[in-house]
């Protein structure tokens, strides 16, 4: 029998916690070696200059968006910096925008008394936010309101917002005309949808709806995932034991889509097919390598929050749209929702976020 | 039912409920179906039967899916799938809970193992090395926790509250609040392939709920957990070192939570800061309908395992029949009631119930 030296067995100890620390805190390193930012961005530096981009005024470009909890919002973060600075005249100053409207309001409110020369944000509710848009929009300082629209229209200079009803129709159309292609008569169709309290979430589904109602086509079982991965492949796995045999099926968001398409892979049904959401890098690469169900995505670009500081710089300089007659910035912007397939893939390729 | 013989009652007993030490359960002739039978083994036969409804009603609403050739056992294996990552946290959520404490980062867990294991340097080092990652996060974290409990005298539920914030923060700075995709093939089989007929995920659970009852039913460390939870002074006063007992119960969930990162990441083929959200409740949920009691000191594994499956079930039969969300989360808590309700019932109350009402009939 040895005897047990409890010093050395703590030191012992203490070395291999520590060593296994130190391998642990190695590999959090997240760095592929390619250094590609993949933000999307327009004029400055880079692609077509034209008479707006010529640097201008000097202007101070307030942000502020929720803290990212998915692709979509750390794209539209990442894309609304990386925007300004193509810019040598804007300044670009964010502020956090915290766990909830309430948090972010009073994160905005120190962001008045800053006098920013133009606000935009991302607010965690247009609705609990519709009294900072005022309050701002009162001091002076115009507010581009992103995606999540006040309900008041003093409360913002120019909304600039994707289109979730349109998302759903041309889902709904891509699929209608598919089925007609195939000659399927009664096609089987499903749909994973997102968080149903959203407001976007019901747009989507009354879009999608009602553009297979025009084909006189209808939703054969709808399940709400959460927008994450995990939840996309759980409804996912049910929903295919639901439908032995499935047509098509649409899922809202390519984020969640990564879960939804490892169920079909487990189960190996490969019968249907599957159109996405959002439009991530991920998803088109997908429809253009043309090796899974995922066939094709309509568009909610991120992109837009680069287009909103490009406006909101405009604004502020009091300039307009240089292709538009008028000599300032519209009041209103709804990006149309874009059908991706293996056709058009490669143009779309440098819009997915990641 | 009333057929069944004397002598393998016991038997019964102890492979459903928790073992030949649980009150009343050891011996005498009585029936499950007495008052006097096993508690453990009375309240898991409830949950049988609560499960059993539920496959019924799936039966009778879906009689075209249940008649297909093979559709049944591919549906056991999906609602088995679906349960598989919350029954491995639930085992050591059981552990934690009998032990008179509570886990509520173990979605937190999960989500910052997950993620730790698929950063492209750890994806790298290979697929050993990113179970080891998950494992050892888990752990790690665990302890941490047990820690925190033990020696920094936090309330449990103040200790792993701070967790499940702190290791969400921590998973979503490492992951820069990407989904982290991965595209490791043996990781990615473990949610994809069977072995011998069984789907892998199922065989993960299956062991680890066997592994986890020898631990509470059979070892010193399980008969420990039972009396700390029972009663802490007592624990202490019979020489058991309480602080380094309770710290390691955390660490049990914490590796339930690395194992729980792997099947989670393989399931979804990847892993995000968001994953796993909720998941500290259903398996509370999961536990509590099990008949372990929150405060501690009583519990059964294989109770925590119905818990999980039961719930699986619910989600399984409501996307059969193409029920909205929002009922199936209204029915998920009439259940939880239910199924509680259920356990409580005892058929020697019902003949006396009976007798009541007759006497009072009568006068």
């Amino acid at each position: 029998m040895t005897q047990h030296d409890p010093v050395r067995r703590r030191f012992l100890l203490g070395g291999a916690a520590l060593g296994a620390g130190a391998l642990l805190a190695a590999c959090t390193s997240n760095d592929s070696g390619d250094d590609n930012t993949n933000t999307q961005t327009q004029g400055g530096n880079n692609a077509s200059p034209n008479a707006n981009t010529a640097p201008g005024k000097k202007v101070t470009i307030g942000f502020s968006a929720p803290a990212a909890d998915h692709g979509w919002i750390a794209a539209i973060t990442s894309n609304a910096k990386a925007q300004a600075a193509e810019y040598s005249d804007v300044t670009f100053t964010t502020v956090e925008a915290g766990a909830d409207a309430a948090a972010q309001r009073s994160a905005l409110s120190t962001m008045i008394s800053q006098k920013p020369d133009v606000i935009v944000l991302l607010p965690h509710d247009g609705k609990e936010l519709n009294a900072f848009g005022l309050e701002a929009m009162k001091a002076g300082i115009p507010v581009v309101n992103l995606d999540r629209a006040f309900p008041d229209a003093l409360a913002y200079r120019l909304q600039i917002k994707g289109d979730n009803y349109g998302m759903g129709v041309a889902a709904g159309n891509y699929i209608a005309e598919q089925m007609k292609a195939k000659g399927v008569s009664n096609p089987i169709i499903g749909e994973i949808a997102g968080i149903d309290n959203l407001e976007l979430t019901q747009e989507r589904s009354a879009g999608f709806k009602a553009a297979l109602a025009a084909a006189g086509l209808t939703v054969a079982n709808r399940r709400a995932a959460g927008f994450t991965v995990d939840t996309g492949q759980a409804e996912m796995s049910q929903l295919l034991q639901a439908l032995p045999k499935m047509d098509a099926l649409w899922n809202h968001d390519d984020d969640q889509g990564i879960g939804v398409l490892a169920a079909a892979n487990q189960a190996n049904r490969k019968e249907f097919l599957m159109v996405g959401g959002a439009g991530s890098k991920a998803a088109i690469e997908a429809i253009q390598a043309d090796n899974s169900v995922l066939k094709c995505t309509v568009t909610y670009s991120p992109s837009m929050a680069s287009s909103a500081i490009s406006l909101a710089r405009l604004i502020a300089q009091g300039k307009g749209m240089s292709d538009l007659v008028e000599l300032q910035v519209p009041k209103e912007i709804i990006l149309a929702s874009e059908t991706i397939t293996k056709e058009n893939a490669s143009t779309y390729l440098p819009l997915g976020f990641s | 039912m009333t057929g069944l013989p004397a002598q393998t009652a016991p038997a019964v007993k102890e492979a459903l409920g928790g073992g030949p030490e649980e009150k009343g359960g050891g011996g005498g002739s009585n029936g499950w179906w007495h008052s006097d039978a096993g508690e453990a083994t009375r309240r898991n036969l409830g949950l049988i039967g609560v499960l059993a409804g539920l496959i019924l009603i799936g039966i009778i609403t879906q009689p075209e899916l249940y008649g297909r050739e093979g559709w049944w056992i591919t549906n056991v294996w999906a609602i088995l799938k679906l349960g598989a990552t919350v029954g491995v946290v639930a085992v050591g959520m059981t552990f934690v809970i009998i032990g008179g404490g509570i886990d509520l980062s173990v979605g937190a867990i999960i989500a910052l193992a997950g993620v730790w294991s698929t950063t492209v340097a750890t994806q790298e080092m290979g697929t050993f090395f990113m179970i080891l990652t998950a494992l050892v996060v888990g752990v790690v974290v665990g302890l941490i926790n047990g820690f925190l409990i033990s020696y920094g005298r936090l309330v449990p539920f103040i200790a792993t509250l701070a967790m499940l914030v702190a290791a969400r923060g921590l998973a979503a700075q490492i992951s820069n609040k990407q989904t982290q995709q991965t595209d490791n093939r043996t990781i990615n089989a473990i949610a994809a392939e069977d072995f011998l007929g069984v789907p892998i995920l199922v065989w993960i659970l299956a062991v680890v709920v066997v592994l986890g009852w020898i631990l509470l039913n059979r070892t010193t460390f399980g008969r420990r957990t039972v009396a700390i939870g029972g009663n802490v002074e007592a624990a202490r006063l019979a020489g058991i070192n309480v602080r380094l007992h309770t710290m390691m119960l955390y660490a049990l969930a914490g590796l339930c939570c690395g194992i729980g990162a792997v099947m989670l990441t393989s399931i979804g083929t990847s892993a995000q800061a968001a994953m796993a959200t909720n998941y500290e409740l259903d398996a509370i949920a999961a536990v509590i309908i099990g008949g372990t009691l929150l405060s501690g000191g009583r519990g059964t594994i294989v109770g925590s395992l119905l818990g999980v499956v039961i719930f699986s079930t619910i989600t399984n039969l409501f996307t059969l029949n193409a029920l909205s969300t929002e009922v199936q989360n209204m029915v998920k808590g009439g259940i939880i009631v239910a199924a509680v309700l259920i356990q409580q019932f005892r058929f020697n109350s019902l003949s006396q119930f009976f007798k009541r009402n007759r006497i009072t009939a009568a006068s």
